[in-house]
């Protein structure tokens, strides 16, 4: 994509039948650190890498905890990401308000994709530039949906958005017909791996990464600090170097060689997935 | 030409009785079970106490409709204050929300007549007492409802502390230890309820302590 006559007002098209500055929002979704998701029958596990300013400051907060049931995972404009968490709360505070039972998660979402289209229609506004993984569990089961700056949404049973996200991908492409019957420990374990791989021979420690769960019984939190690096112990996950064998993993085995595929199809719009 | 009168009334009355008292280190909230209407009973089994964080109860007695809106307007601000905040509401700072929200609604008030018990900052027992549009104030033990014109004087003669005039400075908080002021609750809705004809049937008491929330229950008179 380069700089072109078509691309300055989100409501223009391109001769192509493109909008190009949504586009450009969805640029922003791949320049923010990776976040990831998985999720099984009963649980849906987020985790995301924490990318700092400088060594002297505090990272970004990705996770945000939205209701009991229901959690998002943020890469972009962190800005944008912590008012649409806002926007998320307030709406399932009125469901429940107005209910007295839990919003379900495929209303959220349509809702959250509705205002993101908003923004690709008005001459005033730009795009949202964030992408949202939404994790959720209500009546009909444990939810993944990834949420875009266009007003798209899809569900998933495992995804990743971000930097070196491609990576973390094609990690979970290999595995994810087994993940709907993964337990909870399970798929913690895949994630810190998938999440492992956008690191890139960086050493993986609970200081640079967020995990958070949702489950059946289980309100979605975010797993502190010692519990992380205890998971990242018990699955001796350490960089580049192959793992000692575990006795229940055999995917310990594998080298961490680079796994990327072909870089992102620059040929058509990325909203017509 | 007389003045006309309202045909109907938004507000009922559903009877009723709330007491707390604060402890050095614990709060006993108790209200009984019975929900009424003029002189009939709609049922023996109403909860009219309600769990609005960790360390803040509320019991109200009034119009029940009121105060279950009422609990769902507080319990959705304290889920905000929780997104926000990332922890709990304090009992003082649940006390002062309850006031403005009371007061929100002046002029078509909620018909609900609040006793709010719970831990404060400290770990030391607080109760506050309402009126219905939201005047508060921090006491040692407070009733509200239509056994409290009843219970109140004998609070005042078994807890009343000196005056706060008086030097040194007493604590509002009851001296008696927490068994002792869940058995002189029990026996504060015994008497109200040989009197009262709207309090009787349950009753249900609250403990909030370090050890965490418990609930306990005796059977009143149901005549």
């Amino acid at each position: 994509m380069f700089r072109n006559q078509y691309d300055t007002d989100v409501t223009t098209w391109s001769p192509q039948g493109r909008l190009f500055q949504v586009e450009y929002a969805m640029e922003a979704v791949k320049q923010g650190s990776a976040a990831i998701g998985l999720r099984s029958k009963t649980h849906v596990v987020l985790a995301s890498v924490n990318k700092a300013q400088s060594e002297l400051s505090s990272h970004q907060k990705k996770i945000f905890k939205v209701d009991h049931h229901i959690g998002v995972a943020i890469a972009g404009l962190t800005a944008d990401g912590r008012v649409l968490s806002r926007y998320m709360r307030s709406e399932c505070i009125n469901y429940s308000y107005t209910y007295e039972s839990p919003l379900p998660v495929g209303r959220l979402v349509v809702q959250l994709a509705d205002k993101a289209q908003v923004c690709t229609q008005r001459s005033w506004k730009r795009p949202y530039g964030v992408g949202l993984l939404v994790a959720g569990l209500d009546e009909s089961g444990a939810h993944l949906y990834y949420n875009c700056p266009s007003g798209n949404y899809f569900e998933y049973q495992a995804f990743a958005i971000g930097s070196r996200s491609q990576a973390a991908k094609t990690y979970m492409e290999r595995r994810f017909e087994g993940f709907v019957s993964s337990t909870r420990e399970d798929l913690l374990k895949d994630a810190l791996f998938a999440l492992r791989e956008t690191l890139q021979g960086e050493k993986l420690k609970s200081s640079i990464c967020t995990v958070a769960v949702v489950g059946v019984g289980e309100e979605f939190h975010i797993l502190d600090n010692e519990t992380v690096q205890g998971l990242i112990d018990a699955f001796e996950i350490v960089g580049e170097e192959t793992p000692a064998p575990e006795e229940a993993a055999p995917a310990a085995d594998e080298p961490a060689a680079p796994d990327q595929g072909a870089p992102a199809d620059e040929g058509a719009a990325p909203m017509d997935i | 030409m007389t003045k006309q009168q309202a045909n109907w009334s938004p507000y009922d009355n559903n009877g009723g009785t709330c007491v707390a008292i604060a402890g050095a280190n614990y709060c006993v909230i108790a209200a009984d079970t019975r929900m009424s209407t003029g002189y009939s009973i709609l049922t023996r089994d109403y909860s009219k106490i309600c769990k609005l964080a960790d360390k803040s109860v509320m019991a109200s007695s009034g119009f029940q409709a009121d105060v279950r809106a009422l609990q769902k307007v507080l319990a959705a601000r304290h889920l905000i204050y929780q997104h926000q905040h990332n922890k709990q509401m304090s009992c003082p700072a649940m006390a002062q929300l309850l006031s403005n929200t009371l007061y929100y609604k002046r002029f078509f008030p909620y018909y609900a007549f609040n006793v709010l018990g719970g831990l404060d900052n400290e770990g030391k027992g607080c109760v506050f007492t309402y009126d219905a549009v939201g005047s508060y104030e921090r006491v040692g033990y407070s009733s509200q409802g239509s056994g409290s014109t009843l219970i109140m004087p004998f609070l005042d003669n078994q807890l009343k502390s000196p005056s706060p005039l008086l030097l040194p400075a007493k604590d509002a908080v009851t001296p008696l230890s927490e068994p002792e002021a869940i058995d002189l609750v029990k026996t504060c809705f015994a008497s109200a309820t040989e009197r009262d004809i709207y309090t009787g049937d349950k009753l249900e008491i609250v403990v909030l302590n370090a050890a965490g929330i418990r609930s306990e229950y005796m059977e009143l008179r149901k005549d």
